[in-house]
């Protein structure tokens, strides 16, 4: 089995995205820092890795968001993330 | 703070529109009625207290907690409509599943299960966003596209009359498609035009298509790009990607094509 | 507010093994299965383009093609493996080369060596190791895995294997190490994951003692 055909979408991140940004997440739009890319959260590519998530831009594959639940703490990565536009009204 | 502080911009406003979405809580369903869709499907429909309400494509996530404390969590689409009082799940059992087994084959009225939602706001259609609707399932990805389209049927008559709807479903055999006998039902060409396709076995006597979703198929049973559907695809990843890359390559606008993978075998 | 969890009747984990309470770390459970975790698409670098490189911070580099490191000495340890997401597998078999070997190679070429190495990975995956979990027997650089080639979705053409860490230190698709004075955190690493990984001490997350 490869591992693309496992692989998810922003989507299947909407819980987790829910409780750090206290906002819906999968329709923010997010430019990414690898390529200039713009799209909806909810079409980054989730890589299933219990680990933590990992969200990557669908056309150059830079990790734009990484979270990780730690005890106590959520810890995310942006670097990939250059701008990112979340609807305050659903 | 104090006037004339510095460093403080009291220009600065809260934005009065800004809402935190409502704080997504578990909360323990009751199963009400649950019902066998296939032989390895089931629908569990829940009275979830204090639900806010959904919008057709978006899920829940369920949590199963063991006594010796073992936690498993998984998200399933809501099935029902908006309209509807109660919360309809379907799951598909997976063979080696850890889940899917308990809530397909142990899980009965009166059962409680913890369940937090709604959540998406990308994978989602109402009425209002217009059409016309082109909705692409595979396997268990006809869930949420349900959803869409019970909440369609649900609208009056002028608004439904607004947004023609095709439906596109591959599934392996007629006992693996969900719904088949409801789609069958709802089918009202030209206004909502059902289309099968089986992979594996089609039914005896079956004259439609048997063969997974290409572009040629996808070009017939499509709207033409210029009119500007409205694309939802759902399923097996693969079976996503390959969908919404041909849509695209048809000459759908990417923006007009939403997806949701289900992972390996959705 | 405290919430005490509502236990759903009738669910129970899948039934495990009975584990060997010696083999298994603390939190662990046995699979038989091997779990694919990944976190970005599977590189598949032809062999042709493929190379291994040991380098210092000086410029100083050892280099391997497909063929030359083909023509190593070679192992093939047989060892129990432990994610950090809970899963163990015991007895499995690899083959490939000691990282003892590689780093010899590369001092003999001139290559300084380090306290501290980072591991880089097609893809962009890292991870940081102390030099002495990759010596003295205890880490390969693996092509071979239950007798055949080494699977791409499982880390192939070769992935480094270092089983007496958490197997995110085990990194898929490893084109080199980086020889280093000072730690510098991976991928998990500096998303809060412990700098070291030992499952027998059960450390997890930076933090963990």
């Amino acid at each position: 089995m490869q591992t693309e055909e496992m692989r998810l979408d922003g989507n299947a991140a909407g819980g987790i995205l829910r409780d750090v940004f206290t906002h819906e997440m999968t329709a923010a739009l997010a430019t990414c820092a690898g390529c200039g890319a713009l799209g909806p959260v909810g079409a980054l590519l989730e890589y299933g890795h219990r680990m933590g998530i990992v969200l990557r831009c669908p056309q150059c594959d830079t990790p734009v968001l990484r979270i990780v639940i730690l005890p106590g703490h959520f810890r995310l990565d942006c670097s990939g993330l250059l701008r990112l536009t979340i609807p305050t009204k659903p | 703070m104090a006037a004339g502080t510095p460093g403080v911009n009291s220009d600065i406003k809260a934005i009065p529109e800004a809402e935190a979405s409502p704080r997504l809580e578990w909360r323990v369903a009751r199963v009400v009625a649950v019902r066998d869709e296939t032989t390895r499907a089931r629908t569990l429909v829940l009275d979830v207290p204090h639900w806010p309400g959904h919008r057709a494509g978006q899920h829940v996530d369920v949590r199963l907690v063991a006594e010796d404390g073992y936690q498993a969590q998984r998200s399933y689409s809501i099935a029902s409509p908006p309209e509807d009082a109660t919360v309809a799940l379907t799951v598909e059992r997976l063979d080696d599943g850890e889940v899917s087994p308990y809530l397909v084959g142990e899980l009965r009225p009166g059962d409680g299960l913890e369940v937090r939602g709604p959540i998406g706001g990308y994978f989602v259609w109402q009425v209002a966003a217009g059409g016309p609707l082109l909705l692409v399932g595979g396997g268990s990805g006809i869930v949420p596209l349900m959803a869409m389209l019970r909440h369609h049927g649900r609208a009056d008559a002028s608004a439904r009359a607004t947004v023609p709807v095709r439906v596109l479903y591959s599934a392996r055999t007629l006992e693996d498609m969900i719904y088949h006998v409801e789609l069958e039902q709802l089918a009202a060409p030209p206004l909502l035009d059902v289309v099968l396709t089986f992979t594996r076995n089609a039914p005896p006597g079956w004259t439609g298509y048997r063969r997974r979703i290409d572009r040629a198929m996808l070009e017939a049973v499509s709207w033409s790009p210029s009119a500007g559907p409205h694309a939802y695809v759902c399923g097996p990843t693969p079976f996503v990607e390959s969908v919404a890359t041909l849509l695209v390559e048809l000459g759908h606008a990417p923006s007009l094509v939403w997806t949701e993978r289900f992972g390996p075998t959705g | 507010m405290a919430h005490e969890p509502f236990i759903a009747r009738g669910f129970h984990r899948r039934s495990p093994a009975t584990p060997e309470a010696v083999r298994l770390p603390p939190g662990q459970y046995e699979t038989k299965d091997f779990p694919v975790l990944a976190a970005g698409p599977t590189p598949r670098t032809p062999l042709a383009m493929w190379d291994f490189t040991i380098r210092d911070s000086d410029g100083h580099s050892a280099r391997w093609s497909w063929d030359t490191f083909q023509a190593l000495p070679r192992d093939t340890p047989t060892v129990d493996i432990h994610c950090v997401t809970k899963w163990s597998k015991f007895g499995t078999r690899w083959e490939g080369v000691s990282v003892d070997t590689l780093l010899a190679a590369a001092a003999s070429q001139g290559v300084a060596s380090g306290l501290f190495v980072l591991a880089f990975c097609d893809g962009g995956y890292t991870t940081n190791l102390a030099l002495s979990d990759v010596t003295g027997g205890k880490a390969w650089v693996v092509f071979g895995y239950d007798g055949a080639a080494l699977p791409p979705e499982h880390g192939g053409p070769a992935r480094l294997l270092v089983p007496h860490l958490y197997f995110w230190k085990s990194a898929k698709w490893v084109r080199g190490l980086q020889l280093l004075d000072s730690d510098r955190p991976g991928f998990w690493e500096e998303l809060g994951y412990h700098g070291r990984g030992d499952p027998w001490r059960e450390q997890r997350y930076q933090g963990d003692p």
